[in-house]
């Protein structure tokens, strides 16, 4: 089948098999950001943002991107590595592994919530899984990154 | 693992029900449940290009796509405002995000799932599901028939005077409902709805009429019938015990929730 769509801004067309999961699809296009974790449609690892919306990559068929825009971790170095700051400065990351799921969905949450209280960060986080951290310090790094960047929009 | 031959974004609903006539064909969803099974898919059929993955919102009913994502019941302002925001009660809780963003809300009424909040939430309402072939029948009848080949088009909300309360148990956050339950009044009917059980949702009947008149109950009228439909519905809801919970802790949940459910419905308690 022949597919046309964004992936980080770059439009492409890629023929592809109907029964491949957009995951492995992402994978094969060299954006080893998208991991694949529980299998189970449960842990956030494999988060991708299709037309700015947060999906499980896990759980999508590749066909289904027809005409949308897919943004992987890959696309968003920038934004990453500013956010990932925080995450390390608070000792938010021991292995690392649900930190590209996890950076994505913090994305997609602040696109749809400006300023995101401590509840709903919580609650819109619920669907990524991190089993190194217990989640305290990754709110903390969340809260903080907000206080800065309202900072320094401000400034 | 799933393998499809042939995937097929069909132009019409007309298209697609002819497709579901083979008996390895299948219409797609959201995917979240499906892919986790092994099937072998003749032709997968994708409704995602007919304009099925919204609310509309008439006079009289709420209109919602088959292929609306349950993040959009959740987020959607009149839907939660009509149902005094059980609706994303019912939702919130189901995984994350980006699973609500991917499953859909006819993908949970058609599968008719044991484990469906989806489900319960809707059979608390003055809810029909719009099919291509038969037409439109209420979700009470829908739920207990067999799956058939016709296809789930839209799901109608009436907008009928509504008071209602959702509640589920759950293990640990995010996992499935150990058990459901949703209370309503639809205009001067009583509803009660039991989901999880494990078994799908049903509504229980109130035979004895303890509830009869509930809006015109005082408060102390209320808790009495309250407590007494609550024993009746442990007394008359099926359970069974599976991985997540037993059949007398479910028994136990179902009076409990119930009460609870009520309570808030009446009035008599915000919230647990």
């Amino acid at each position: 089948m022949n597919i046309s769509f964004w992936l980080n801004g770059v439009r492409r067309q890629e023929e592809i098999e109907p029964g491949l999961l957009l995951i492995d699809f992402l994978r094969e296009k060299g954006c080893f950001s998208v991991k694949r974790g529980c299998e189970t449609a449960n842990c956030g690892l494999c988060t991708v943002l299709v037309d700015d919306r947060p999906i499980l990559s896990c759980s999508t068929l590749a066909v289904r991107i027809d005409g949308k825009k897919v943004v992987t971790m890959e696309g968003m170095q920038e934004e990453a590595k500013e956010f990932g700051t925080f995450l390390a400065n608070e000792g938010a990351e021991q292995c690392g592994f649900c930190n590209p799921g996890f950076i994505m969905n913090v994305f997609a949450m602040l696109r749809e919530i400006k300023e995101p209280t401590e509840a709903q960060i919580k609650e819109y986080l619920a669907g990524n899984l991190c089993r190194c951290s217990g989640f305290v310090s990754q709110t903390a790094s969340i809260l903080k990154f907000l206080e800065y960047k309202k900072a320094q929009e401000e400034a | 693992m799933l393998k499809i031959k042939s995937y097929v974004k069909v132009k019409s609903i007309a298209e697609a029900y002819e497709l579901n006539q083979k008996k390895t064909a299948l219409v797609l969803g959201g995917m979240v449940w499906l892919k986790m099974g092994n099937r072998n898919i003749s032709t997968a059929i994708d409704l995602s290009g007919l304009g099925l993955d919204t609310v509309q919102e008439l006079d009289d009913e709420f209109v919602i796509g088959c292929m609306t994502p349950l993040r959009e019941l959740e987020i959607h302002k009149n839907l939660n405002t009509y149902t005094q925001g059980a609706i994303r009660e019912s939702i919130r809780h189901i995984v994350g995000v980006q699973f609500r963003n991917c499953a859909t809300v006819g993908g949970s009424i058609w599968g008719r799932y044991g484990f469906s909040d989806v489900l319960t939430m809707f059979l608390a309402m003055d809810t029909w599901v719009e099919l291509y072939d038969a037409g439109r029948i209420p979700l009470t009848e829908f739920v207990n028939r067999k799956k058939d080949n016709d296809i789930l088009v839209n799901i109608i909300v009436k907008k009928k005077p509504l008071s209602v309360c959702y509640m589920s148990q759950r293990n640990s956050k995010t996992d499935f409902p150990v058990l459901t339950c949703a209370a309503s009044l639809i205009g001067e009917e009583v509803r009660t709805v039991i989901g999880a059980r494990p078994g799908r949702a049903m509504v229980v009947e109130d035979k004895q009429q303890f509830l009869k008149d509930f809006r015109n109950m005082t408060d102390e009228q209320r808790t009495e019938a309250i407590e007494k439909f609550a024993v009746y519905a442990a007394e008359n809801v099926n359970t069974a015990g599976n991985m997540r919970a037993s059949e007398e802790y479910r028994t136990l949940l179902v009076k409990v929730l119930t009460k609870r459910a009520w309570e808030a419905v009446g009035g008599m308690k915000d919230e647990y």
